[in-house]
């Protein structure tokens, strides 16, 4: 797991993809934070740039994870990692986590970053803030475990990108959708569906058994979708 | 050393490996011999363990692949027919995160290194792998297959694309890294089985037709041997006096020469050597032989027959 872990991690930096990474998650997560706090005047909120962050995601997680495994199918890599005496959960492991340290060190070092200011000119609720974080790593999280596993379903990263921006597009105005639906139990089932009815728990500080369970989960069921679908290609029939 | 029992692998309604069944020895170089798509790669795909049988057994030092995949799997080193290269990487981090994936437990820095001069690629260490020229890119992947010490390696079409003084470079490294460890190789150019290999095994369509040692095979699988003399002497009688020697199945002129001599093709039974008694016959009449040699089947004509007549087999097994 820590030798896929660590190539994954320098083949972000030996290609422009984790640079590129980088430079578009500071900048627009900076000007995102200016808009909503020192520009707000008085009512500044950073609980709304969090939330608007997660829309950020759309672009930024398909870049971390859009070659994650396709890349390793075109250039036949796979045989290589596949007929190693590492397992399939190992590879995937390691591929996740490399994904999420990229967008989690990122994230992190810019919100402490963040706070600075605030606590200097303000003086914001530790706990919100702290819940606030906590909410968009989960959802950051999440997306990229989906990012992963649409990956693994294609060989082509441009599929694979616009696949992963489509799903977390879905998820992320699914509940949108409810104001056009009559029906109670479709409306019921999308709320279900959807990430940002979750992570408003979060926003409000509210640490939630439920919510935590569900990302966590989120996670670690297309982890296990991945880990199945290379394994059929092992056991393939057609 | 590795023990596949009535191996199959179906696609669909296509069988891709029919009830294979093979053994080799620790030590030996087997190559896989057939033409393209008759189930060389997938029968090496699942020795290493990346594709799955449909039924049928693998197994490697006793331990069956589908029960221990990690423990095979380190006992093998592959080279799929494709190099598993990562082209953004140098040669040296390459072969180092192999060396990570394999949890080797040699020293490191020493086991890079031997492993580079076996191949003769420490020159390149430093490079990137995709600035590479092909030859080098098959001798990366080469290192990465041996990295480890693997007690088996198997390499699937290793000599594929590189030119002649490539080819014989590779094939020297092959047969040099058969003395201590036990080889399986494909291909289906016939000169690189019976130049590399100790044994050869013919697959086609998904079949094994023919398991022999590479000193056997041409004997083995053709039936008359084949003698081409050119001997001056007046050609007619020359050929009834050849025709009288016992042994002799067939005897006739192919091509008369303008010096007066001819070209004569003479068939024995494959058990029996001609020679001697010809050149007895030939010298008492004081024809002189001005050339001699053994013709006709050679492997590629081996390798064809017994293509040709397995799909015949089939054909009429079908009826």
């Amino acid at each position: 797991m820590l030798a896929i872990f660590k190539r994954e991690m320098r083949a972000y930096f030996t290609s422009p993809v984790g640079y590129m990474f980088c430079a578009i998650f500071y900048a627009v997560s900076g000007f995102l934070f200016m808009l909503n706090t020192v520009q707000a005047g008085e009512s500044a909120n950073y609980a709304s740039y969090f939330s608007i962050l997660l829309f950020l995601f759309i672009v930024i997680i398909p870049l971390l994870t859009m070659k994650l495994v396709s890349e390793e199918r075109k250039m036949k890599t796979d045989q290589l990692i596949m007929t190693a005496p590492v397992t399939l959960f190992d590879i995937v492991m390691g591929k996740y986590l490399a994904a999420l340290t990229m967008f989690g060190s990122a994230f992190l070092s810019s919100s402490i970053l963040y706070y600075i200011p605030l606590a200097i000119y303000g003086k914001p609720n530790a706990g919100l803030y702290i819940g606030c974080v906590i909410g968009v790593f989960l959802v950051g999280s999440a997306f990229i475990s989906i990012g992963i596993f649409i990956s693994s379903l294609t060989e082509n990263q441009f599929i694979s990108a616009f696949g992963t921006i489509g799903a977390i597009i879905f998820l992320l105005f699914v509940s949108a959708l409810n104001s056009f639906i009559n029906n109670e139990a479709i409306r019921n089932f999308l709320n279900g569906l959807s990430i940002t009815t979750r992570y408003t728990y979060f926003s409000n500080g509210i640490l939630r058994y439920d919510s935590l369970l569900y990302f966590i989960s989120l996670s670690a069921v297309f982890l296990f979708f991945t880990v199945r679908v290379f394994e059929r290609r092992r056991w393939s029939k057609s | 050393m590795i023990k596949v029992e009535h191996l199959t692998k179906q696609y669909g309604d296509r069988y891709a490996v029919n009830d294979i069944s093979f053994e080799v020895k620790k030590g030996e170089i087997v190559g896989f011999l057939g033409p393209n798509g008759a189930g060389k790669s997938t029968t090496m795909n699942i020795l290493t363990g990346y594709l799955s049988s449909t039924s049928g057994k693998a197994m490697v030092d006793g331990l069956d692949i589908l029960e221990h995949p990690l423990a095979v799997k380190k006992k093998v080193g592959f080279l799929p027919e494709t190099p598993p290269l990562y082209l953004e990487m140098t040669v040296k981090e390459y072969l180092n995160f192999i060396y990570d994936l394999k949890k080797c437990t040699l020293n490191r820095k020493e086991h890079i290194l031997e492993v580079c001069k076996v191949v003769k690629i420490e020159d390149t260490m430093n490079r990137m792998i995709k600035n590479l020229s092909k030859g080098y890119r098959q001798r990366v992947g080469i290192a990465g297959a041996i990295i480890g010490n693997p007690e088996v390696i198997i390499f699937d079409e290793p000599t594929n694309g590189l030119d002649p003084k490539q080819i014989i470079d590779i094939r020297n490294l092959i047969r040099e890294l058969g003395k201590e460890r036990t080889i399986i190789l494909s291909t289906h150019i016939l000169s690189e089985v019976k130049a590399v290999c100790d044994r050869i095994l013919i697959i086609n369509e998904g079949k094994i037709v023919a398991d022999e040692l590479t000193e056997n095979i041409e004997g083995a699988l053709r039936g008359n041997r084949r003698l081409a003399i050119r001997i001056e002497g007046p050609s007619s009688s020359v050929l009834s006096s050849i025709k009288k020697i016992a042994g002799v199945i067939y005897a006739d002129i192919s091509v008369e020469h303008e010096d007066g001599s001819a070209t004569f093709i003479v068939e024995s039974k494959n058990n029996v050597d001609l020679r001697k008694p010809i050149f007895y016959m030939l010298a008492k009449n004081s024809w002189p032989i001005l050339s001699l040699e053994f013709t006709g089947a050679n492997l590629e004509d081996i390798f064809i027959s017994v293509v040709d007549e397995a799909d015949a087999e089939a054909t009429v097994g079908k009826k």
